[in-house]
């Protein structure tokens, strides 16, 4: 059984529409996933496309506008109060920025100790404390770091606190949203190791936030594109960085900076800036901005078909073979 | 408009600076003999982590530390002129006319109250006492060189009403408005998605060409300096460890800092990367003995622990390191 299996999944947002009117605007639209336990989702997309609306509607830091959302088998969106902050022991967010997501008056071990103590998961100062340090050693931080306060940590350790801060509750999910963004090449490598090895002793599921192509390849088996909230294309995430179907994925894949010294930039497949959410026009939503866009393709909303085992894209000429398979020159090296 | 000097040496020269920064816990050495080259026209790529020295490198170029940081010894020669010791009435022309700068943030960087196109005339008006109709019709002309698509409306918005990608084009266009010689753009591209990145990126490209104009890009990204810099310098605390031509350092980096780091990057459909590297960057307050990276270096030896290595030159490639790593990987 799925550990979470998300379905058509919307959130509405009302906007002010001049002075007295409001409107609806769609961050998320009809997303549906799945995540087995001790797997990892990739989700792909850039700045506005819903990718964290998305996360926390899942967890249920905002409730859903439609949709289900099962964990394990239970309905979310049927639990408030008690019985929802029961669970939530189970599902847990670790942000982009640890520095503005870690109290700054609070010692970093009394942060961590927090869920321990609000779920009772040990009782006694001494049985806390201990459980505090198990949870920094799981993490690669030595009980010296345990007084410390926010500011005295470096960013890659400021992440591992907030990491450990997620585990002190022994879930079996942690949304990842963007989780090293904001670090350097070397620390980023050390965390994405240690969130590997997390994975593997303990037996996490990760919903894996990024807009870095490179970083998901690194994670996740299943990939998920995003594009001004709708599901574009899905697939395992060799298969669909390899051979990405739908234009927007084929154009995010080619913009990725290669090592090659002074490539020709024939790399340019989209340009311009995604539309706005609440320009609702009745086709697809990426044809503005697509090289391959047909009358059809702004006149027909678009479904996620399926175009080979397991992949699945919303684009008709993509799955029709009307598309160069792969694009201009999408062709990963290696 | 005054004219550049005749191009013996390079456009900007930066030799054994050293900056010394003020902290409550003490004062510190940031940057500790840089010496780095850019040639007229050339892109040289300056890379690093956090916390190397990489922005206060630029800031000391054009005068502009913070008030707790010093330069304490060295030279920056910018067309024939030692910058260090200029009075500050000749920065100001050196400022914008000679060199530019653009930051990470483009939306901060602009004046939040003002139009993009009153923040151009601004500098126009200010440097080159043009009057209104041929200030117009330069502001006009630079975000159709900067390729911003509906100038006439970007012009009268404010950047509020811009996306990051239209606030870095703006951001360049007032770079660009003076005819700098020499561009600093400090991490660019880092607060935006890949593909608006790469139009940024072959922007800069393209400028560099029809403008003759000289680069040099801060990054921690390494894929980014692949493809658009020609040289690149790598820094650690406060030290260039490494300089060389772009296709030398990614086919063979000789520093083992620039090799891990290179190693360090994720790639697609490259299987996860080998060993982090150990530890973090040194306190500028207790700077190691001897060689700067020797705490966290796989390959370190005795020596290197006791006695600080100078840079060694090879061909085109400079490094600070008594054991380099050998050209096969």
């Amino acid at each position: 059984m799925s550990l979470l299996a998300v379905s058509e999944l919307s959130k509405d947002y009302a906007v002010a529409n001049g002075a007295f009117r409001r409107r609806a605007l769609r961050a998320v639209d009809r997303v549906s996933l799945d995540l087995g336990p001790g797997a990892t989702l990739g989700v792909v997309g850039e700045s506005g496309s819903g990718k964290s609306t998305l996360a926390r509607c899942v967890l249920q830091l905002e409730r859903p506008s439609s949709g289900s959302v099962r964990f394990d088998g239970h309905d979310l969106s049927g639990l408030h109060g008690r019985a929802l902050r029961g669970m939530r022991r189970w599902f847990q967010l670790v942000f982009q920025d640890p520095a503005a997501s870690l109290n700054p008056r609070l010692r970093v071990g009394a942060t961590v100790a927090e869920p321990i103590v609000l779920h009772g998961l040990r009782t006694g100062a001494t049985a806390v404390r201990a459980r505090v340090e198990e949870l920094f050693r799981s993490v690669g931080l030595g009980p010296e770091h345990v007084e410390r306060y926010p500011h005295q940590l470096s960013g890659g350790q400021q992440q591992r606190v907030a990491i450990a801060r997620a585990l002190a509750c022994e879930p079996r999910l942690i949304a990842l949203d963007e989780p090293t963004s904001a670090l350097d090449v070397s620390v980023q490598a050390a965390l994405l190791a240690l969130l590997r090895d997390l994975q593997r002793q303990l037996g996490l599921g990760y919903l894996f936030i990024s807009h870095d192509l490179a970083v998901v390849s690194a994670m996740a088996q299943r990939v998920i594109v995003l594009y001004l909230g709708q599901v574009v294309e899905e697939g395992p995430t060799a298969e669909l960085l390899a051979r990405p179907r739908h234009p927007y994925t084929q154009a995010l894949v080619a913009a990725v900076p290669r090592d090659v010294p002074w490539a020709t930039p024939a790399r340019l497949l989209v340009t311009g800036e995604p539309g706005s959410m609440l320009e609702r026009a009745p086709g697809c939503r990426f044809a503005p901005r697509c090289l391959w866009a047909t009358a059809r393709c702004h006149a027909e909303a678009q479904t996620l078909r399926s175009v080979g085992s397991d992949h699945r894209t919303a684009c008709w000429r993509s799955v029709e073979g009307e598309l160069p398979p792969e694009g201009l020159s999408c062709a990963i090296p290696g | 408009m005054r004219g550049r000097p005749p191009a013996a040496g390079p456009l900007l020269s930066i030799r054994g600076l050293d900056v010394e920064l003020a902290m409550p816990r003490g004062s510190g050495r940031v940057l500790a003999g840089v010496d780095l080259d850019v040639d007229a026209g050339e892109v040289v790529g300056l890379v690093g982590e956090s916390g190397c020295g990489k922005t206060l490198t630029a800031l000391s170029v054009l005068r502009l530390l913070p008030a707790a940081a010093r330069i304490t010894a060295g030279a920056v020669c910018f067309q024939g002129r030692n910058l260090v010791t200029a009075r500050e009435d000749e920065m100001r022309g050196v400022r914008g006319r000679g060199i530019a700068m653009i930051f990470q943030a483009p939306r901060e960087s602009l004046n939040p109250v003002l139009t993009v196109g009153r923040q151009l005339e601004l500098v126009l008006a200010r440097h080159h006492r043009l009057g209104g109709p041929r200030r117009r019709a330069r502001a006009a002309e630079l975000c159709a060189m900067v390729e911003l698509p509906d100038p006439a409306r970007v012009l009268r918005a404010y950047p509020h009403e811009l996306s990051g990608g239209m606030c870095q084009r703006a951001m360049i266009a007032l770079a660009l408005a003076c005819r700098p010689a020499l561009l600093i753009a400090d991490e660019p591209t880092t607060a935006l998605d890949v593909t608006v990145q790469l139009e940024i990126l072959v922007l800069l490209r393209r400028l560099r060409e029809t403008l003759d104009l000289a680069l040099l890009l801060i990054t921690h990204n390494l894929g980014l300096v692949a493809e658009v810099c020609q040289r690149v310098a790598v820094m650690y605390a406060g030290e260039i460890v490494e300089t060389a031509p772009v296709a030398d350092l990614f086919s063979a980096a000789a520093h083992p800092y620039t090799r891990r780091l290179l190693e360090a990057r994720p790639r697609i459909g490259a299987p996860p990367a080998g060993e982090p590297i150990p530890g973090s960057v040194p306190d500028p307050l207790a700077r190691p003995v001897g060689c700067a990276f020797h705490p966290r270096c796989h390959r370190v030896q005795p020596r290197c622990r006791q006695a600080h290595p100078e840079p060694e030159a090879t061909a085109a490639r400079v490094v600070r390191c008594f054991y380099p790593e050998v050209a096969s990987s």
